[in-house]
């Protein structure tokens, strides 16, 4: 049977990009995941007497506090970085910069989640 | 649009924990900006988006099984979506002032 797209069309790679479906799983799951962090985290942050030091030292010594912190920011990174993709690929029309900036995101999530777990760990474990 | 807020968030917050875990010294301009009144409006503020973002969330998983699609559903899940976001921030910070 004869093809409906034009030759060009199928060398230059329109029409379906025929994946997505890890993207759009990956989001969902995180999405459940983020459901009960994110309801702890504003509940954790509300309750703390202060900001200072002091109060974030005393919070994060309870362990199931630093252990959900660090899902709360690896997943948070996670979801995000997958959702600013979306932005991304929505509204920037341009492929090179469009490519270049989902890039930047990607690193940054890594970096800032790295970042994140890091100062989390080093807070918890201080004496 | 909520996405977007909550990722300056969270990259705010990693910025806050990385300069509390630098030492209380590193802290302490951090500490003076986020205990200020201006500090606190921008937390709750947060909360709010966050809060937003997840009821809205829950209302896209609907429409992701197939549920809610028609007009007047969609209408109404949405009012039903800011109701339930100032509800939760509201709460979070009722309880947590009490507490």
């Amino acid at each position: 049977m004869k093809q409906l797209r034009t030759p060009l069309s199928q060398v230059k790679g329109l029409g379906s990009a025929k994946e997505g479906t890890s993207h759009f799983w990956a989001q969902r799951v995180s999405a459940i995941a983020m459901v009960p962090l994110v309801i702890w985290f504003c509940l954790a942050i509300a309750s703390l007497p202060d900001m200072s030091f002091e109060a974030l030292r005393l919070w994060l010594a309870n362990p199931v506090s630093a252990v959900l912190l660090l899902l709360f920011i690896a997943t948070g990174f996670h979801h995000g970085k997958l959702g600013l993709q979306v932005v991304i690929e929505d509204y920037v029309h341009v492929h090179g910069i469009r490519t270049a900036l989902i890039i930047l995101v990607t690193l940054l999530a890594w970096t800032l989640t790295a970042l994140g777990v890091f100062s989390v760990l080093r807070l918890a474990l201080a004496s | 649009m909520t996405g977007v807020i909550n990722s300056a968030a969270l990259f705010l917050l990693v910025v806050l924990l990385a300069a509390a875990a630098a030492g209380p010294d590193s802290y302490e301009p951090v500490a003076a900006i986020v205990g200020s009144w201006f500090g606190k409006l921008v937390l709750m503020a947060f909360t709010a988006t966050l809060y937003y973002h997840l009821c809205n969330g829950i209302r896209h998983l609907f429409w992701d099984v197939g549920m809610g699609f028609e007009l007047p559903q969609a209408y109404l899940s949405g009012k039903a979506v800011l109701v339930a976001a100032a509800i939760l921030t509201g709460l979070t910070w009722l309880i947590a002032g009490l507490s």
